[in-house]
């Protein structure tokens, strides 16, 4: 039995910890939060880029350092706990986890370097509007060499210079690869719950755009996709669950009402401790997920969707008892509480929300078992 | 990362099965184990029996010291003796709690010749060991107890009750928490002792618990004489002793009991939901609720695949391991109310010539209540888990710096 990272896994989590607590401290999350006219730190940008943080999954004959997908996951949970204003998920998870599923080796040639590097950012883009996506819901047209139509919203559109869309293509899905910045494409910010990560809707008026993967197969891939994304936003969402978990801890032993630490009360005491359940559990299922996911198992489907509905429950659950506990403190802008509960909302709706992942996790346990 | 054994490990491992295998029957289905079931004195005589075969073949007391009889062996190998056990339906039950924390106190406080006298009769199962630290007025406040050893001679004199002891009805022994000296602070005048529990004076009475079962007991003590050389510890030092006792119930890595979400899914595929809409499990709050049961029984086994891990690294589990009973308890309770409750007017039904799973549902829900308390309840080892693990300050004590016999009580 050995369900837990290595010693060089954890060293790499360590190393990433004092980095973002440096370069990602709150006054630069708060430097976004504050400012419409910025989406994301560059700065911090350029920083992981170097660190080779954006090819950590990506072979080396791509650029990248062809580190596995656990190591992956660590990064994930040290940005998730910083709350790390950058389009890290959106490129790493989502854009270069769809070209290396799905592209050719002409794609993956073009992109994955550029991806390594920090000069590409890319995002996925599925939603058209209110409602979990579906194929039915899918308007966006491809007819080959041109891609017509919306996506709202679309998490970092408003920085990505390419993105992945989800297009009718003839009878059915697919994916197709968008570069953003040409005449055919129309981005409009998008104000949203969590400022500290652009937005956008993105307009497609006969946008160039090629295929990614086969024709037809759009959704399976989207849906492979967002497995493999949904095991590392797990571990940005138990990063953030744990650093409220922390902020909680720490506020309830030094905040004293009735004379004496408010963390003395049971009141206190229970609401953490199911706060520290709760994370113990989404953790357990996102190391699963994390086995699944590196190893290529058969188990991602299941685990993929476990992870997710334990840890977007889990940082919602955190997120709010931890403003709870700074009570009036905790309710306003100065105490860094609401950017927890921001970015808790944002990991928690976009890749499927809650209650799509749970009726995923059903399916998927009656697939298994008719199997 | 992965889910193998080392190749020690996995030697071990199909030793025990081997051993399990020519001696003891596979887990049986609920039919099964209610045909099966044994008379009282039969189903002892069976444990006994293989407590023994245990002792000789090397598979008890697998992390205790050599010289007292066990393997020596690293706390990891308890565990998959314990996984491969689950299995079968092994006869355990009934030294589990002194093997598991009476005996490895002894150890801890005695002399040899004590040690000698206990400690291979106990692994062998020729003697059964039972806990008698609960009180009626010392629940959740367990170093509250009041019953009372005053030293006579050579022997101190016991008077009091015990409560909620498992097994005492076919202990031999047990492990004694008392009251020495209530003129100190309450957790100061404790004394912990071994006591004869087949001697005069010792009145054990079953409780006839709310779930109708008859599982645990009280125990009187009247004018109860135990030498000094069976006292564990100092006197005044009995809830340091206490503490090792509890300690050890931490490593005991509790499984789950009765009907999961694997029983449920199963069950909501042969039943129409009550709110209308075809089967059970096609009701969209069922399957949101059937998706949080997996996350959790899923999330609290790869806990345990967590701490096993550490284990195996030689590192020993600290109070995290109690976030299991907070989990299971609840969602056992959960399960077993959303079943009976699918069935509409039917579900009050717990024949179990007539109830689905022979009603072990109904089961569930009559138990459920008592596990949310045994061992621990829920709010106290939320405390534990906000106090060991997260340091949080402990609540305000009303009780330092007061002789016990001055400490106010109501009922």
């Amino acid at each position: 039995m050995n369900f837990d990272f290595s010693d060089d896994q954890k060293s790499l989590k360590d190393q990433a910890r004092k980095f973002l607590a440096d370069k990602s401290a709150i006054k630069v999350v708060r430097g976004v939060l504050n400012d419409d006219a910025r989406s994301y730190d560059d700065a911090l940008w350029r920083g992981v880029a170097e660190m080779g943080w954006l090819g950590a999954a990506i072979p080396e004959e791509h650029g990248g350092l062809g580190l596995g997908r656990l190591e992956l996951c660590v990064l994930a949970e040290e940005i998730g706990r910083s709350v790390a204003p950058i389009p890290f998920s959106s490129t790493v998870y989502f854009f270069a986890e769809a070209l290396m599923l799905a592209g050719s080796d002409a794609q993956k040639a073009a992109h994955l370097p550029k991806v390594a590097s920090g000069e590409t950012i890319g995002c996925f883009a599925l939603s058209e509007g209110p409602g979990a996506p579906s194929v039915s819901s899918i308007n966006a047209k491809f007819d080959g060499t041109t891609l017509t139509g919306a996506k709202i919203p679309v998490t970092d559109g408003d920085c990505a210079t390419h993105a992945v869309v989800a297009a009718k293509d003839g009878a059915g899905v697919s994916l197709v690869l968008v570069d953003l910045n040409q005449p055919g494409v129309t981005r409009t910010t998008l104000k949203t719950l969590d400022p500290t990560r652009g937005h956008a809707k993105l307009e497609f008026k006969g946008a160039k755009a090629e295929r990614l993967g086969a024709a037809g197969q759009g959704w399976e891939l989207a849906e492979q996709v967002l497995d493999r994304a949904a095991v590392l936003l797990a571990f940005e969402q138990v990063g953030g669950s744990q650093a409220c978990l922390e902020m909680a801890t720490e506020y309830a032993k030094s905040r004293y009402a009735f004379s004496r630490p408010i963390g003395s009360f049971q009141a206190i005491k229970h609401k953490l401790a199911d706060m520290y359940v709760n994370i113990e559990v989404a953790r357990s299922n996102a190391y699963y997920g994390a086995w699944a996911l590196s190893t290529e198992a058969a188990e991602l489907p299941f685990a993929a969707a476990a992870a997710r509905a334990a840890a977007s429950d889990a940082y919602y659950f955190c997120a709010k008892e931890n403003i709870q506990t700074h009570g009036g403190m905790g309710f306003t802008w100065e105490v860094d509480c609401h950017l927890f509960y921001r970015r808790a909302k944002l990991l928690a709706v976009q890749a499927g929300s809650p209650a799509a992942w749970k009726e995923k996790l059903v399916k998927r346990l009656e697939q298994r078992n008719a199997a | 990362m992965d889910f193998n054994d080392t190749p020690e490990e996995a030697k071990f491992r199909s030793e025990a099965r081997a051993f399990l295998e020519a001696n003891v029957q596979p887990k049986s289905n609920d039919k099964e184990r209610l045909q099966r079931r044994l008379k009282p004195a039969e189903y002892m005589k069976a444990a006994k029996d293989y407590q023994r075969k245990k002792a000789e073949a090397g598979f008890a007391g697998i992390t205790w010291a050599k010289e007292q009889g066990g393997r020596g062996l690293p706390p990891i190998y308890s565990v998959i003796f314990n996984q491969e056990e689950a299995k079968f339906d092994a006869p355990s039950a009934p030294f589990s709690i002194g093997l598991g924390m009476c005996v490895p106190t002894v150890i801890a406080f005695s002399d040899e010749a004590t040690k000698d006298r206990y400690v291979a009769k106990a692994l062998r199962g020729e003697e059964i060991w039972c806990q008698l630290f609960s009180e009626p007025a010392a629940g959740s406040d367990v170093a509250a107890g009041k019953t009372k050893a005053v030293r006579d001679g050579d022997d101190w004199i016991i008077n009091g009750q015990k409560v909620w002891t498992t097994g005492a009805q076919f202990s031999d022994f047990g492990i004694l928490l008392t009251r020495t000296n209530p003129d100190v602070e309450k957790h100061k005048g404790l004394t912990m002792f071994i006591v004869d529990m087949k001697q005069k004076g010792v009145d054990v009475r079953p409780i006839h618990q709310a779930s109708g079962g008859r599982e645990f007991n009280e125990v009187y003590f009247t004018d109860v004489r135990i030498p000094d050389s069976w006292r564990l510890g100092e006197p005044g030092m009995g809830w340091n002793v206490a503490l090792v006792t509890l300690m050890n119930e931490r490593l005991a890595v509790g499984g789950s009991y009765g009907p999961d979400y694997k029983e449920i899914f199963d069950f909501a595929k042969g039943i129409n939901s009550p709110a209308g809409g075809g089967a059970l499990i096609q009701d969209e709050s069922f399957r949101q609720k059937l998706a949080d049961w997996i996350v959790r029984a899923e999330g609290y086994k790869l806990a345990k695949f967590r701490t096993m891990t550490a284990l195996s690294k030689g590192q020993t589990p600290g109070p995290e391991s109690s976030i299991g009973k907070v989990i299971n308890a609840n969602q056992m309770m959960d399960i077993a109310n959303t079943a009976i409750e699918a069935q509409d007017h039917y579900g009050i039904i717990n024949d179990p010539d007539l109830a689905p799973l022979e009603g072990s549902f109904h089961q569930s829900y009559m138990f459920a209540p008592g596990l949310r308390i045994a061992g621990g309840t829920d709010e106290i080892l939320k405390n534990i888990i906000a106090e060991r693990v997260l340091g949080l300050p402990q609540d305000v004590r009303v009780d330092k710096g007061v002789a016990f016999k001055d400490l106010p009580t109501g009922r």
